[in-house]
Protein backbone atom coordinates (compact mmCIF):
# COMPACT_ATOMS: atom_id res chain seq x y z
CA UNK A 1 0.00 0.00 0.00
CA UNK A 2 1.43 3.57 -1.42
CA UNK A 3 0.13 6.43 0.35
CA UNK A 4 0.50 10.12 -1.11
CA UNK A 5 0.34 13.53 0.63
CA UNK A 6 0.05 16.39 -1.14
CA UNK A 7 2.25 19.71 0.56
CA UNK A 8 1.68 23.16 -0.80
CA UNK A 9 3.88 25.98 0.10
CA UNK A 10 2.08 29.40 1.68
CA UNK A 11 3.07 32.68 2.70
CA UNK A 12 3.06 32.80 6.63
CA UNK A 13 -0.27 33.10 8.31
CA UNK A 14 1.51 36.06 10.28
CA UNK A 15 3.44 37.53 7.06
CA UNK A 16 1.77 40.83 5.88
CA UNK A 17 0.55 40.46 2.16
CA UNK A 18 1.33 43.06 -0.91
CA UNK A 19 -0.38 42.28 -3.73
CA UNK A 20 2.60 43.31 -6.55
CA UNK A 21 3.30 45.70 -9.49
CA UNK A 22 1.23 43.85 -11.87
CA UNK A 23 -1.85 43.50 -9.25
CA UNK A 24 -2.10 39.80 -10.12
CA UNK A 25 -0.26 37.92 -7.62
CA UNK A 26 1.50 39.00 -3.97
CA UNK A 27 4.71 40.27 -3.45
CA UNK A 28 7.04 36.89 -2.46
CA UNK A 29 10.05 38.83 -1.56
CA UNK A 30 10.88 38.30 2.02
CA UNK A 31 7.67 36.95 2.90
CA UNK A 32 8.33 33.86 4.99
CA UNK A 33 6.96 30.66 3.34
CA UNK A 34 5.85 27.44 5.26
CA UNK A 35 4.07 24.18 4.39
CA UNK A 36 0.49 25.04 4.29
CA UNK A 37 -0.90 23.89 8.06
CA UNK A 38 -4.30 22.20 6.89
CA UNK A 39 -1.64 19.96 4.44
CA UNK A 40 0.77 19.17 7.47
CA UNK A 41 -1.77 17.32 9.07
CA UNK A 42 -2.01 14.88 5.68
CA UNK A 43 2.03 14.86 6.02
CA UNK A 44 2.02 13.77 10.04
CA UNK A 45 -0.77 10.91 9.05
CA UNK A 46 0.67 10.02 5.49
CA UNK A 47 3.97 9.15 7.96
CA UNK A 48 1.79 7.80 11.43
CA UNK A 49 0.78 5.15 8.46
CA UNK A 50 4.53 5.17 7.25
CA UNK A 51 5.73 4.16 10.36
CA UNK A 52 3.19 2.53 11.64
CA UNK A 53 1.51 -0.34 9.57
CA UNK A 54 4.43 -2.55 7.84
CA UNK A 55 2.12 -2.77 4.57
CA UNK A 56 2.30 0.83 3.74
CA UNK A 57 5.75 0.32 1.66
CA UNK A 58 6.20 3.72 0.56
CA UNK A 59 4.95 7.15 1.38
CA UNK A 60 5.06 10.27 -1.49
CA UNK A 61 5.00 14.08 -0.77
CA UNK A 62 4.18 16.17 -3.78
CA UNK A 63 4.38 19.80 -3.90
CA UNK A 64 4.03 22.12 -6.54
CA UNK A 65 4.71 25.44 -7.55
CA UNK A 66 7.66 27.32 -10.04
CA UNK A 67 10.70 26.03 -11.21
CA UNK A 68 12.26 23.77 -11.81
CA UNK A 69 15.09 24.81 -9.61
CA UNK A 70 13.35 24.99 -6.38
CA UNK A 71 15.06 22.58 -3.95
CA UNK A 72 14.15 25.10 -0.98
CA UNK A 73 10.14 24.67 -1.30
CA UNK A 74 9.07 24.38 1.87
CA UNK A 75 6.70 22.20 2.01
CA UNK A 76 8.74 19.49 0.69
CA UNK A 77 11.49 20.09 3.11
CA UNK A 78 8.81 20.15 5.81
CA UNK A 79 7.53 16.86 4.77
CA UNK A 80 10.30 14.49 3.94
CA UNK A 81 12.13 15.72 7.31
CA UNK A 82 8.82 14.97 9.56
CA UNK A 83 9.36 11.32 7.60
CA UNK A 84 7.88 10.93 4.26
CA UNK A 85 10.00 9.03 2.04
CA UNK A 86 10.41 11.11 -1.23
CA UNK A 87 9.32 13.69 -3.13
CA UNK A 88 7.76 14.72 -6.51
CA UNK A 89 7.62 18.64 -7.54
CA UNK A 90 5.41 19.55 -10.38
CA UNK A 91 6.56 22.87 -11.75
CA UNK A 92 5.76 25.71 -14.38
CA UNK A 93 3.33 28.64 -14.89
CA UNK A 94 0.29 25.99 -14.87
CA UNK A 95 0.80 25.85 -10.96
CA UNK A 96 2.32 28.84 -9.94
CA UNK A 97 0.19 32.28 -9.27
CA UNK A 98 -2.10 33.71 -11.13
CA UNK A 99 -3.12 30.15 -12.63
CA UNK A 100 -2.42 28.43 -9.31
CA UNK A 101 -5.30 30.44 -7.93
CA UNK A 102 -7.58 28.18 -10.30
CA UNK A 103 -7.96 25.40 -7.92
CA UNK A 104 -9.96 22.98 -10.09
CA UNK A 105 -7.00 24.04 -13.05
CA UNK A 106 -4.00 22.68 -9.98
CA UNK A 107 -6.65 19.90 -9.46
CA UNK A 108 -6.30 18.48 -12.98
CA UNK A 109 -2.25 19.07 -12.93
CA UNK A 110 -2.01 17.10 -9.67
CA UNK A 111 -4.93 14.37 -11.10
CA UNK A 112 -2.49 13.99 -14.46
CA UNK A 113 1.23 13.72 -12.28
CA UNK A 114 -0.40 10.94 -9.94
CA UNK A 115 -1.84 9.40 -12.54
CA UNK A 116 1.97 9.04 -14.61
CA UNK A 117 3.30 8.62 -11.19
CA UNK A 118 0.48 5.52 -10.45
CA UNK A 119 1.52 4.38 -13.79
CA UNK A 120 5.14 4.06 -13.12
CA UNK A 121 4.69 2.74 -9.71
CA UNK A 122 1.39 1.74 -8.72
CA UNK A 123 -1.65 3.27 -7.22
CA UNK A 124 -1.46 5.31 -4.31
CA UNK A 125 -4.51 3.41 -1.39
CA UNK A 126 -4.79 7.06 0.19
CA UNK A 127 -4.11 10.34 -0.87
CA UNK A 128 -4.05 13.34 1.98
CA UNK A 129 -4.45 16.98 1.52
CA UNK A 130 -4.90 19.31 3.97
CA UNK A 131 -9.16 20.76 3.66
CA UNK A 132 -8.11 24.12 1.77
CA UNK A 133 -4.49 25.51 1.71
CA UNK A 134 -4.32 28.64 3.70
CA UNK A 135 -3.17 30.96 0.95
CA UNK A 136 -6.40 30.63 -1.39
CA UNK A 137 -8.87 29.18 0.88
CA UNK A 138 -10.53 27.86 -1.77
CA UNK A 139 -10.88 23.56 -0.57
CA UNK A 140 -11.46 22.36 -3.62
CA UNK A 141 -8.07 20.39 -4.26
CA UNK A 142 -9.46 17.19 -2.22
CA UNK A 143 -12.92 16.45 -3.66
CA UNK A 144 -11.97 17.43 -7.34
CA UNK A 145 -8.47 14.91 -7.28
CA UNK A 146 -11.60 12.27 -6.02
CA UNK A 147 -13.30 13.21 -9.36
CA UNK A 148 -10.66 13.41 -11.87
CA UNK A 149 -9.07 10.08 -10.77
CA UNK A 150 -12.69 8.54 -10.19
CA UNK A 151 -12.27 7.75 -6.30
CA UNK A 152 -14.20 8.92 -3.37
CA UNK A 153 -13.38 12.02 -1.27
CA UNK A 154 -13.88 12.75 2.06
CA UNK A 155 -13.67 16.35 3.07
CA UNK A 156 -12.41 17.93 6.31
CA UNK A 157 -11.65 14.62 8.06
CA UNK A 158 -11.07 14.61 11.55
CA UNK A 159 -10.32 10.24 12.65
CA UNK A 160 -9.10 8.27 9.62
CA UNK A 161 -8.40 4.42 10.48
CA UNK A 162 -7.82 2.15 7.93
CA UNK A 163 -8.81 -1.68 7.95
CA UNK A 164 -7.02 -4.16 8.23
CA UNK A 165 -7.18 -5.66 4.98
CA UNK A 166 -6.11 -2.49 3.62
CA UNK A 167 -9.28 -2.22 1.81
CA UNK A 168 -10.99 0.03 3.24
CA UNK A 169 -11.29 3.17 5.34
CA UNK A 170 -13.43 4.62 8.62
CA UNK A 171 -13.09 8.32 8.43
CA UNK A 172 -15.24 10.99 10.71
CA UNK A 173 -15.74 14.44 9.07
CA UNK A 174 -16.79 17.72 10.75
CA UNK A 175 -19.95 19.10 8.68
CA UNK A 176 -21.71 22.07 9.36
CA UNK A 177 -22.49 21.45 13.73
CA UNK A 178 -22.61 17.77 12.85
CA UNK A 179 -19.83 15.19 12.85
CA UNK A 180 -20.20 12.28 10.20
CA UNK A 181 -19.23 9.19 10.35
CA UNK A 182 -18.47 7.68 6.35
CA UNK A 183 -16.94 4.23 5.15
CA UNK A 184 -15.43 4.51 2.08
CA UNK A 185 -13.37 1.57 -0.27
CA UNK A 186 -9.64 2.53 -1.14
CA UNK A 187 -8.20 4.14 -3.00
CA UNK A 188 -9.46 7.30 -1.33
CA UNK A 189 -9.13 10.88 -1.12
CA UNK A 190 -9.52 12.40 2.05
CA UNK A 191 -8.94 16.42 3.52
CA UNK A 192 -7.70 16.80 6.61
CA UNK A 193 -9.17 19.19 9.17
CA UNK A 194 -7.60 20.62 12.10
CA UNK A 195 -7.27 17.51 14.87
CA UNK A 196 -6.73 14.85 13.05
CA UNK A 197 -2.99 14.58 13.87
CA UNK A 198 -0.77 17.15 15.77
CA UNK A 199 2.21 17.78 13.47
CA UNK A 200 5.51 16.74 14.90
CA UNK A 201 8.50 18.80 14.67
CA UNK A 202 11.01 17.34 13.26
CA UNK A 203 14.38 16.66 14.99
CA UNK A 204 17.82 18.65 13.46
CA UNK A 205 19.32 14.80 12.14
CA UNK A 206 16.03 14.29 10.21
CA UNK A 207 16.11 17.68 8.75
CA UNK A 208 20.01 16.76 7.37
CA UNK A 209 18.48 13.48 6.17
CA UNK A 210 15.60 15.50 4.30
CA UNK A 211 18.02 17.31 2.23
CA UNK A 212 19.54 13.57 1.25
CA UNK A 213 16.23 12.18 -0.25
CA UNK A 214 15.45 11.98 -3.49
CA UNK A 215 12.91 14.77 -5.29
CA UNK A 216 11.72 13.75 -8.82
CA UNK A 217 11.15 16.93 -11.04
CA UNK A 218 8.25 17.20 -12.95
CA UNK A 219 7.74 19.48 -15.84
CA UNK A 220 3.85 20.60 -15.48
CA UNK A 221 3.36 21.48 -19.30
CA UNK A 222 4.78 18.08 -20.14
CA UNK A 223 2.42 15.71 -18.28
CA UNK A 224 0.59 13.48 -20.52
CA UNK A 225 -2.90 14.79 -21.16
CA UNK A 226 -2.61 18.15 -20.24
CA UNK A 227 -1.76 19.78 -23.71
CA UNK A 228 -3.61 23.00 -24.26
CA UNK A 229 -4.73 23.07 -20.82
CA UNK A 230 -4.97 26.59 -19.32
CA UNK A 231 -6.46 28.35 -16.43
CA UNK A 232 -10.45 28.72 -16.81
CA UNK A 233 -10.85 31.60 -14.75
CA UNK A 234 -9.09 35.34 -15.30
CA UNK A 235 -7.63 36.59 -12.55
CA UNK A 236 -8.63 40.32 -12.88
CA UNK A 237 -6.83 42.12 -9.99
CA UNK A 238 -5.53 41.46 -6.31
CA UNK A 239 -6.71 44.31 -3.56
CA UNK A 240 -6.30 44.86 -0.20
CA UNK A 241 -9.97 44.45 1.79
CA UNK A 242 -11.91 47.69 2.07
CA UNK A 243 -10.89 49.47 4.88
CA UNK A 244 -13.84 50.04 7.75
CA UNK A 245 -14.99 53.39 8.98
CA UNK A 246 -13.03 54.25 12.12
CA UNK A 247 -15.06 52.72 14.91
CA UNK A 248 -16.94 54.76 17.21
CA UNK A 249 -16.13 54.43 20.56
CA UNK A 250 -18.26 55.23 23.87
CA UNK A 251 -17.82 56.45 26.64
CA UNK A 252 -19.04 57.29 30.32
CA UNK A 253 -20.38 54.81 33.10
CA UNK A 254 -20.37 50.80 32.08
CA UNK A 255 -24.19 51.47 32.63
CA UNK A 256 -24.72 54.67 30.11
CA UNK A 257 -22.47 52.59 27.63
CA UNK A 258 -24.82 49.26 27.53
CA UNK A 259 -28.06 51.59 27.29
CA UNK A 260 -26.32 53.51 23.77
CA UNK A 261 -24.17 50.42 22.93
CA UNK A 262 -27.68 48.73 22.36
CA UNK A 263 -29.75 52.25 21.01
CA UNK A 264 -27.09 52.24 18.52
CA UNK A 265 -27.14 48.48 17.45
CA UNK A 266 -30.84 49.12 17.55
CA UNK A 267 -31.66 52.50 15.77
CA UNK A 268 -28.24 53.41 14.15
CA UNK A 269 -26.66 50.20 12.88
CA UNK A 270 -29.88 48.34 12.63
CA UNK A 271 -28.86 44.92 13.52
CA UNK A 272 -30.95 44.59 17.01
CA UNK B 1 -27.48 37.11 -19.18
CA UNK B 2 -29.96 34.33 -20.73
CA UNK B 3 -28.47 31.47 -19.15
CA UNK B 4 -30.28 28.49 -16.95
CA UNK B 5 -29.58 29.13 -13.45
CA UNK B 6 -29.56 26.20 -11.02
CA UNK B 7 -29.62 26.77 -7.02
CA UNK B 8 -28.96 24.26 -4.37
CA UNK B 9 -31.30 24.42 -2.04
CA UNK B 10 -29.33 23.08 1.04
CA UNK B 11 -31.39 21.29 3.99
CA UNK B 12 -30.41 22.15 7.41
CA UNK B 13 -32.21 20.62 10.40
CA UNK B 14 -35.70 19.98 8.23
CA UNK B 15 -35.53 23.70 6.54
CA UNK B 16 -33.43 25.32 4.04
CA UNK B 17 -30.50 27.10 4.76
CA UNK B 18 -31.14 30.84 4.68
CA UNK B 19 -27.92 31.70 2.70
CA UNK B 20 -28.90 29.37 0.12
CA UNK B 21 -32.47 30.61 -0.22
CA UNK B 22 -30.71 33.88 -0.75
CA UNK B 23 -29.08 33.16 -3.71
CA UNK B 24 -32.31 32.87 -5.88
CA UNK B 25 -31.99 36.48 -5.97
CA UNK B 26 -28.74 36.23 -7.53
CA UNK B 27 -29.95 33.59 -9.62
CA UNK B 28 -32.89 36.20 -11.44
CA UNK B 29 -30.07 38.60 -11.62
CA UNK B 30 -27.68 36.32 -13.87
CA UNK B 31 -30.45 34.21 -15.49
CA UNK B 32 -32.13 37.42 -17.29
CA UNK B 33 -34.16 36.18 -19.30
CA UNK B 34 -33.26 32.32 -18.82
CA UNK B 35 -35.04 30.00 -16.38
CA UNK B 36 -34.30 29.96 -12.33
CA UNK B 37 -34.58 26.15 -10.92
CA UNK B 38 -33.89 24.84 -7.69
CA UNK B 39 -33.00 21.26 -6.17
CA UNK B 40 -33.46 20.05 -2.75
CA UNK B 41 -31.81 16.95 -1.49
CA UNK B 42 -32.64 15.17 1.65
CA UNK B 43 -35.53 13.40 3.46
CA UNK B 44 -37.41 16.94 4.03
CA UNK B 45 -36.68 17.88 0.28
CA UNK B 46 -40.71 18.01 -0.40
CA UNK B 47 -41.12 20.16 2.79
CA UNK B 48 -38.56 22.46 1.95
CA UNK B 49 -39.65 23.12 -1.54
CA UNK B 50 -42.89 23.97 -1.09
CA UNK B 51 -41.38 27.19 0.67
CA UNK B 52 -38.77 27.64 -2.19
CA UNK B 53 -40.63 27.52 -5.32
CA UNK B 54 -42.70 30.36 -3.91
CA UNK B 55 -39.23 32.53 -4.08
CA UNK B 56 -38.67 32.92 -7.76
CA UNK B 57 -37.75 29.47 -8.72
CA UNK B 58 -39.89 28.14 -11.69
CA UNK B 59 -39.33 25.03 -11.08
CA UNK B 60 -37.64 23.26 -8.34
CA UNK B 61 -36.73 19.22 -7.90
CA UNK B 62 -36.66 17.15 -5.23
CA UNK B 63 -34.50 14.54 -4.78
CA UNK B 64 -35.48 11.90 -1.80
CA UNK B 65 -34.81 8.09 -0.92
CA UNK B 66 -32.55 5.91 1.13
CA UNK B 67 -29.37 7.08 -0.75
CA UNK B 68 -29.79 10.69 -0.14
CA UNK B 69 -31.40 10.09 3.63
CA UNK B 70 -27.92 11.41 5.11
CA UNK B 71 -25.66 13.81 3.35
CA UNK B 72 -22.77 11.86 1.29
CA UNK B 73 -20.40 13.82 -1.30
CA UNK B 74 -20.56 11.07 -3.62
CA UNK B 75 -24.60 10.85 -4.07
CA UNK B 76 -25.43 14.57 -3.50
CA UNK B 77 -22.72 14.94 -6.26
CA UNK B 78 -24.56 13.13 -8.61
CA UNK B 79 -28.01 14.05 -7.80
CA UNK B 80 -26.93 17.99 -8.42
CA UNK B 81 -24.97 16.57 -11.64
CA UNK B 82 -28.62 15.34 -12.56
CA UNK B 83 -30.90 18.50 -11.68
CA UNK B 84 -27.95 20.47 -14.22
CA UNK B 85 -28.96 18.76 -17.41
CA UNK B 86 -32.74 18.23 -15.95
CA UNK B 87 -32.43 22.32 -15.93
CA UNK B 88 -30.60 22.42 -18.55
CA UNK B 89 -28.52 24.93 -16.67
CA UNK B 90 -25.14 26.54 -17.34
CA UNK B 91 -24.65 27.86 -14.07
CA UNK B 92 -24.66 26.04 -10.20
CA UNK B 93 -25.30 28.24 -7.07
CA UNK B 94 -24.51 27.12 -3.62
CA UNK B 95 -23.88 28.93 0.16
CA UNK B 96 -20.56 28.43 1.29
CA UNK B 97 -20.78 25.20 4.17
CA UNK B 98 -18.87 22.54 5.01
CA UNK B 99 -21.09 20.90 2.62
CA UNK B 100 -20.96 22.31 -0.20
CA UNK B 101 -17.20 22.26 0.30
CA UNK B 102 -16.90 18.79 0.48
CA UNK B 103 -19.09 18.08 -2.96
CA UNK B 104 -19.44 20.99 -5.18
CA UNK B 105 -15.92 20.54 -6.38
CA UNK B 106 -16.69 16.97 -7.68
CA UNK B 107 -19.81 18.31 -9.69
CA UNK B 108 -17.38 21.17 -11.05
CA UNK B 109 -14.55 18.23 -11.75
CA UNK B 110 -17.57 16.33 -13.35
CA UNK B 111 -18.94 18.93 -15.81
CA UNK B 112 -15.90 20.32 -17.04
CA UNK B 113 -16.86 23.50 -15.54
CA UNK B 114 -15.18 26.36 -13.90
CA UNK B 115 -15.35 27.16 -9.95
CA UNK B 116 -15.30 29.51 -7.20
CA UNK B 117 -15.69 29.03 -4.30
CA UNK B 118 -16.95 31.36 -1.19
CA UNK B 119 -17.45 34.38 -3.37
CA UNK B 120 -18.11 37.81 -1.75
CA UNK B 121 -19.08 39.79 -4.78
CA UNK B 122 -20.84 38.43 -8.48
CA UNK B 123 -21.12 41.20 -10.94
CA UNK B 124 -22.74 40.18 -14.22
CA UNK B 125 -20.23 41.19 -17.24
CA UNK B 126 -22.04 40.48 -20.43
CA UNK B 127 -21.78 36.49 -20.56
CA UNK B 128 -18.78 36.69 -18.21
CA UNK B 129 -18.88 36.69 -14.34
CA UNK B 130 -17.36 38.66 -12.70
CA UNK B 131 -16.79 37.52 -8.23
CA UNK B 132 -14.66 38.46 -5.65
CA UNK B 133 -13.47 36.11 -3.18
CA UNK B 134 -11.13 36.47 -0.32
CA UNK B 135 -7.83 34.88 -0.41
CA UNK B 136 -4.87 35.35 2.17
CA UNK B 137 -7.03 35.19 5.28
CA UNK B 138 -8.81 37.68 4.06
CA UNK B 139 -5.44 39.90 3.90
CA UNK B 140 -6.03 40.19 -0.08
CA UNK B 141 -9.53 40.16 -2.17
CA UNK B 142 -9.15 38.46 -5.25
CA UNK B 143 -11.51 39.43 -8.35
CA UNK B 144 -11.66 36.28 -10.86
CA UNK B 145 -13.86 36.69 -14.24
CA UNK B 146 -15.43 33.05 -15.41
CA UNK B 147 -16.43 33.58 -19.07
CA UNK B 148 -19.02 31.71 -20.62
CA UNK B 149 -18.90 27.78 -20.16
CA UNK B 150 -20.70 25.67 -16.78
CA UNK B 151 -19.95 28.25 -14.07
CA UNK B 152 -20.12 26.38 -9.96
CA UNK B 153 -20.00 29.26 -7.52
CA UNK B 154 -20.52 29.11 -3.99
CA UNK B 155 -21.33 32.31 -2.58
CA UNK B 156 -20.99 33.33 1.38
CA UNK B 157 -24.53 33.40 3.35
CA UNK B 158 -25.51 37.06 4.09
CA UNK B 159 -24.24 38.41 0.47
CA UNK B 160 -27.58 38.40 -1.12
CA UNK B 161 -31.12 39.35 -0.01
CA UNK B 162 -33.63 36.55 -0.17
CA UNK B 163 -36.39 37.62 -2.76
CA UNK B 164 -40.00 37.69 -1.40
CA UNK B 165 -42.88 35.57 -2.32
CA UNK B 166 -44.34 35.08 -5.52
CA UNK B 167 -46.04 32.76 -7.68
CA UNK B 168 -45.16 29.68 -6.94
CA UNK B 169 -42.86 27.52 -8.98
CA UNK B 170 -43.82 24.23 -9.48
CA UNK B 171 -42.06 20.90 -7.61
CA UNK B 172 -41.33 17.94 -8.96
CA UNK B 173 -39.48 14.70 -7.91
CA UNK B 174 -35.94 13.89 -10.08
CA UNK B 175 -35.26 10.53 -9.82
CA UNK B 176 -31.54 10.02 -9.51
CA UNK B 177 -29.58 7.35 -10.89
CA UNK B 178 -26.21 6.18 -9.26
CA UNK B 179 -23.73 4.20 -10.24
CA UNK B 180 -21.34 2.03 -9.07
CA UNK B 181 -18.38 4.29 -8.07
CA UNK B 182 -21.18 6.63 -6.03
CA UNK B 183 -21.51 3.30 -4.05
CA UNK B 184 -17.79 3.54 -2.95
CA UNK B 185 -18.26 6.10 0.29
CA UNK B 186 -21.10 5.91 2.46
CA UNK B 187 -22.59 8.02 5.18
CA UNK B 188 -22.70 6.36 8.50
CA UNK B 189 -24.29 8.22 10.59
CA UNK B 190 -24.57 12.20 11.67
CA UNK B 191 -24.43 13.07 15.06
CA UNK B 192 -25.14 16.71 16.14
CA UNK B 193 -21.37 18.09 17.51
CA UNK B 194 -21.36 20.45 20.33
CA UNK B 195 -24.49 19.79 21.97
CA UNK B 196 -28.00 22.05 21.48
CA UNK B 197 -25.53 25.04 21.24
CA UNK B 198 -26.40 26.90 17.40
CA UNK B 199 -23.42 25.91 15.34
CA UNK B 200 -20.64 29.78 14.89
CA UNK B 201 -21.13 29.52 11.36
CA UNK B 202 -25.02 29.37 10.90
CA UNK B 203 -25.47 32.35 13.72
CA UNK B 204 -26.21 35.55 12.12
CA UNK B 205 -25.39 37.11 15.62
CA UNK B 206 -21.72 35.57 17.68
CA UNK B 207 -20.84 36.55 20.79
CA UNK B 208 -17.27 35.84 21.33
CA UNK B 209 -14.87 35.84 24.54
CA UNK B 210 -11.00 34.67 24.55
CA UNK B 211 -8.67 33.46 27.30
CA UNK B 212 -9.74 36.44 29.72
CA UNK B 213 -12.70 34.54 30.63
CA UNK B 214 -10.86 32.53 32.67
CA UNK B 215 -13.52 29.12 33.49
CA UNK B 216 -16.07 27.73 30.96
CA UNK B 217 -18.36 28.55 33.75
CA UNK B 218 -17.54 32.45 33.41
CA UNK B 219 -18.50 31.97 29.09
CA UNK B 220 -22.27 32.12 30.80
CA UNK B 221 -22.74 35.89 30.60
CA UNK B 222 -21.82 35.30 26.91
CA UNK B 223 -24.39 32.84 26.55
CA UNK B 224 -27.15 34.75 28.17
CA UNK B 225 -26.52 37.27 25.95
CA UNK B 226 -26.41 34.96 22.75
CA UNK B 227 -29.61 33.53 23.97
CA UNK B 228 -31.09 37.02 24.11
CA UNK B 229 -29.78 38.26 20.63
CA UNK B 230 -30.95 34.28 19.13
CA UNK B 231 -26.86 33.90 18.47
CA UNK B 232 -24.14 31.89 19.60
CA UNK B 233 -21.28 31.78 21.48
CA UNK B 234 -17.86 31.61 19.59
CA UNK B 235 -14.12 31.08 21.25
CA UNK B 236 -10.94 32.59 20.53
CA UNK B 237 -8.09 30.09 19.69
CA UNK B 238 -6.47 30.63 23.26
CA UNK B 239 -9.77 29.84 24.97
CA UNK B 240 -10.42 26.80 22.89
CA UNK B 241 -6.60 25.57 23.44
CA UNK B 242 -7.08 26.67 27.49
CA UNK B 243 -10.18 24.17 27.21
CA UNK B 244 -12.51 26.71 27.82
CA UNK B 245 -14.70 25.82 24.62
CA UNK B 246 -15.13 23.14 22.07
CA UNK B 247 -13.38 23.59 18.74
CA UNK B 248 -16.72 23.90 17.02
CA UNK B 249 -16.86 27.08 18.32
CA UNK B 250 -13.53 28.74 17.57
CA UNK B 251 -13.17 31.36 15.25
CA UNK B 252 -10.40 32.17 13.21
CA UNK B 253 -7.78 31.22 10.64
CA UNK B 254 -7.42 27.95 12.40
CA UNK B 255 -11.19 27.33 13.15
CA UNK B 256 -14.74 28.61 11.90
CA UNK B 257 -14.95 31.64 9.40
CA UNK B 258 -17.80 33.51 10.21
CA UNK B 259 -19.85 36.44 9.04
CA UNK B 260 -22.92 37.10 11.10
CA UNK B 261 -24.89 40.63 10.63
CA UNK B 262 -23.64 41.37 14.59
CA UNK B 263 -20.29 39.96 15.86
CA UNK B 264 -19.38 41.21 19.39
CA UNK B 265 -16.22 40.55 21.02
CA UNK B 266 -15.87 40.38 24.71
CA UNK B 267 -11.90 40.36 25.95
CA UNK B 268 -10.98 39.04 22.80
CA UNK B 269 -7.10 41.64 21.95
CA UNK B 270 -7.57 40.62 18.07
CA UNK B 271 -5.00 38.31 16.95
CA UNK B 272 -4.40 38.65 13.39
CA UNK B 273 -5.36 34.57 12.98
CA UNK B 274 -8.48 35.27 15.03
CA UNK B 275 -9.16 38.80 12.91
CA UNK B 276 -8.93 36.69 9.90
CA UNK B 277 -12.27 34.59 10.85
CA UNK B 278 -14.63 37.06 11.67
CA UNK B 279 -13.75 40.27 9.58
CA UNK B 280 -16.20 39.56 7.09
CA UNK B 281 -19.15 40.37 10.12
CA UNK B 282 -21.21 43.54 9.36
CA UNK B 283 -21.25 44.87 13.19
CA UNK B 284 -18.38 44.58 15.16
CA UNK B 285 -18.94 45.68 18.83
CA UNK B 286 -15.12 45.01 20.71
CA UNK B 287 -15.29 45.21 24.58
CA UNK B 288 -11.51 45.05 26.29
CA UNK B 289 -9.79 46.56 29.06
CA UNK B 290 -7.07 47.68 26.79
CA UNK B 291 -8.01 50.63 24.05
CA UNK B 292 -4.59 49.19 22.22
CA UNK B 293 -6.15 46.22 21.42
CA UNK B 294 -5.85 45.87 17.90
CA UNK B 295 -9.64 44.31 17.79
CA UNK B 296 -10.90 47.86 18.23
CA UNK B 297 -9.12 48.18 14.60
CA UNK B 298 -11.45 45.83 13.16
CA UNK B 299 -14.80 47.22 15.34
CA UNK B 300 -18.17 49.47 14.58
CA UNK B 301 -18.45 50.48 18.11
CA UNK B 302 -15.82 50.36 21.18
CA UNK B 303 -16.20 50.23 24.71
CA UNK B 304 -13.41 50.10 27.01
CA UNK B 305 -14.33 48.38 29.90
CA UNK B 306 -14.34 45.21 31.54
CA UNK B 307 -16.96 42.60 30.07
CA UNK B 308 -17.77 41.07 33.15
CA UNK B 309 -19.50 44.34 34.45
CA UNK B 310 -20.76 45.36 30.92
CA UNK B 311 -21.92 42.35 29.28
CA UNK B 312 -24.59 41.54 31.79
CA UNK B 313 -25.82 45.30 31.44
CA UNK B 314 -25.84 44.80 28.03
CA UNK B 315 -28.35 41.45 28.30
CA UNK B 316 -30.32 43.58 30.34
CA UNK B 317 -30.86 46.20 28.21
CA UNK B 318 -31.77 44.29 25.14
CA UNK B 319 -34.06 42.36 27.95
CA UNK B 320 -35.74 45.53 28.31
CA UNK B 321 -35.84 45.68 24.06
CA UNK B 322 -37.37 42.96 23.71
CA UNK B 323 -39.81 43.48 26.58
CA UNK B 324 -41.13 46.57 25.37
CA UNK B 325 -41.37 45.20 21.63
CA UNK B 326 -43.68 41.70 22.75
Amino acid sequence: MRVLVIARTVPDSRATIRVNASGGAIETTGVAMICDPFDELGVEQGVRLREGRPDVTEAVVMSAGPGPATPQDQALRAALAMGIDRGIYVHGDLVTPPARYDELLLARVLAAAIKAEEAKNGEFALILCGKAAIDTDAGELGPALGELLNRPSIGAATKIEIGADAKSLKATRRGDGVSEAIEASLPAVVSCEKGLAEPRFASLPNIMKAKKKPVEMVSAADLPGLAGIKATTKVVKLSPPAPRAPCKMLAGEPAQMASELVRLLRSEAKVI
Amino acid sequence: MGANVLVYIESRGGRALAGSVQLLTLAAQIAAGGRVEAVVVGPDAATIAANVAKRGAAAVHTVEGEPFAMYGALAYARAVEQAMKQAQASVLLLATSEQSRDFAPRVAARLNATMATDCTHVEIAGDALRVQRPMYARKCMVEIEMPGGVRVLSVRPNTFEAPGEGTPGSVSPLSVTLDAGDAKARTLESVRSGGQAMDVAEADVIVTGGQSLKTTENFKILQELADELDGAVGATRAAVDAGLQPYPKQVGLTGKTVTPRLYIACGVDGAVQHLAGMRGSKIVVAINTKKEAPIFGEATYGCVADLFTLVPLITQEVKKLHGASA
